[in-house]
């Protein structure tokens, strides 16, 4: 089970200190997952991070009782000098992985071709996130942490993704955090929102769609 | 020990396996020979200064055996200097690396010394190796002597590291200002002279710097009684000491405030 408890993360910047999350508490438990919505800049990916350990939490505890995915986000976790391979083999030496026989799933599963083996620095944004999704595959996590890498990509990308992680690992844990409404409806079971540094339940999906889309008819569009 | 510990020791060693092959890659390039750089950046170093000092007879009227001087003053160079270097940015270069929750500051930090360190020895043995089978050196009269200042200043470099590159995460100026610095310092540092050439009152100044003890050491190991010696392991130890602990807590909040 993974769980967070009143847990806060405060930013210091040039305008003063800044508190991004307030008192957030969940639990997730493998064969469980969640959507979480957020707007542009509601703390999503500050969340993830935090969530993966990346970053520490200001003040909260976070307890990871099962095997936590890095974030999953387009271009992060990647040395931009190495090769896609490189980095598999970085990713399988920390994890204690044996990198040989997962070559051939990732090398067809992000489609790179000889690009497998260039630096990272010249990959486009979906080739980056094809790569990251396939790394994070290709080791066996109870939870996956994912950044708004669905919103990437094209049909067939989404469609693999599909079938690798809600199908053959539909018994996994999943976090996914993202602005667009309908990727969680199509996805996610439970669903919470971020709003205003807060991490709000509600007891449907729908419920928590209905919120966010309200908390977005607030906001005036500037012109 | 229990098996919480076993399991922490596991992970650390893969990590820092794992980040010396990243550093390798990056450093010497892919191909196997690569990593000769790792002795062969130092040894062209050493080689130049070696030659240069030849060249305009810096033995100060003394009969110091030059090539042996060059090699000794400046394989020291590179202990204490290119760690805190190489570590100055290290955090910076290796940033996305630290998604990885197992991936911390030290970690980043140890591997980046750990090369170094290896690469100055390296380049030290192989060097000595070479030239006293050409016949330029004679080999150390004292290896004990010679094996403890490496040491120290092993401990020297890796511990101006950790303070340099735990440091550089707070402010790039740190980095800014360690370059310069360490032009400044190399003057001072004893590689090219030996303590007691200098006048008396010079003398106390130089020897403030904890690496003059660990080159006047080396250099009483590999010249025995030819040179006269000035050092003091105790306080060179000391300052080692301090700097290792302000070291590990920089580095210590470094990873507490790491943003992405």
């Amino acid at each position: 089970m993974l769980s967070l408890e009143h847990v806060s993360k405060v930013y210091e910047t040039r305008q003063g200190v800044r508190r991004i999350l307030h008192d957030v508490n969940f639990c997730i438990k493998r064969g469980e997952n969640l959507g979480i919505l957020g707007r542009n800049g509601a703390g999503k990916s500050t969340l993830i991070r935090l969530i993966s350990g990346a970053e520490r939490p200001t003040s909260g505890v976070i307890h990871r009782g099962m095997r936590v995915s890095w974030p999953l986000a387009f271009g992060g976790a990647f040395q931009s000098h190495l090769t896609g391979l490189d980095n598999l083999k970085f990713v399988c030496r920390i994890y204690g992985v044996d990198y040989r026989p997962l070559v051939p799933f990732v090398e067809d599963f992000t489609e790179l071709g000889l690009y497998f083996r260039e630096p990272v620095q010249h990959y486009s944004n979906g080739m980056l996130t094809r790569l990251a999704f396939a790394l994070s595959m290709a080791i066996e996590f109870d939870c996956f942490l994912i950044d708004e890498a669905m919103v990437v990509g094209d049909v067939r990308f989404h469609e693999r993704c599909h079938v690798e992680l809600f199908s053959k690992r539909k018994d996994r844990a999943f976090i996914l955090v993202t602005h667009e409404a309908h990727v969680i409806k199509l996805y996610c079971k439970n669903a919470a929102v971020l709003h205003e540094g807060h991490l709000l339940p509600f007891p449907t999906v729908d419920a928590a769609y209905d919120f966010y889309e309200s908390t977005m008819a607030n906001v005036p569009v500037e012109v | 020990m229990n098996d919480a510990f076993l399991h922490s020791v596991a992970i650390q060693r893969r990590v820092l396996y794992a980040l010396m092959m990243r550093e390798v890659i990056t450093r010497f390039g892919r191909d196997n020979l690569g990593v000769l750089w790792l002795v062969g950046e130092p040894m062209i170093f050493t080689l130049g200064v070696a030659t240069l000092w030849s060249a305009v007879g810096l033995t100060h009227g003394i009969a110091t055996p030059i090539v042996a001087f060059a090699v000794t003053g400046y394989s020291s160079v590179l202990m204490w200097r290119n760690a805190a270097s190489y570590c100055s940015h290290g955090v910076e270069s290796n940033k996305p690396l630290l998604y990885h929750r197992n991936v911390q500051v030290i970690d980043v930090l140890l591997t980046r010394i750990a090369l170094e360190v290896l690469g100055a020895t390296c380049s030290f043995i192989v060097l000595s190796i070479i030239f006293v089978f050409v016949g330029w050196m004679t080999p150390p009269v004292d290896v004990t002597l010679v094996l403890g200042g490496w040491l120290m200043l092993a401990w020297f470099g890796a511990s101006l590291a950790l303070v340099i590159g735990g440091a550089a995460t707070f402010s790039p100026i740190v980095y800014r200002l360690w370059h310069p610095a360490a032009y400044l310092l190399f003057p001072m540092s004893g590689a090219a002279f030996m303590v007691e050439w200098l006048p008396l009152n010079l003398q106390k100044v130089v020897l403030l710097l904890p690496m003059v003890h660990g080159v006047e050491l080396l250099r009483h190991g590999y010249f025995g009684n030819i040179v006269v010696a000035h050092y003091d392991i105790g306080y060179m130890a000391e300052c080692c000491l301090v700097l290792s602990l302000f070291g590990l807590y920089l580095v210590r909040e470094a990873g507490r405030r790491i943003e992405f």
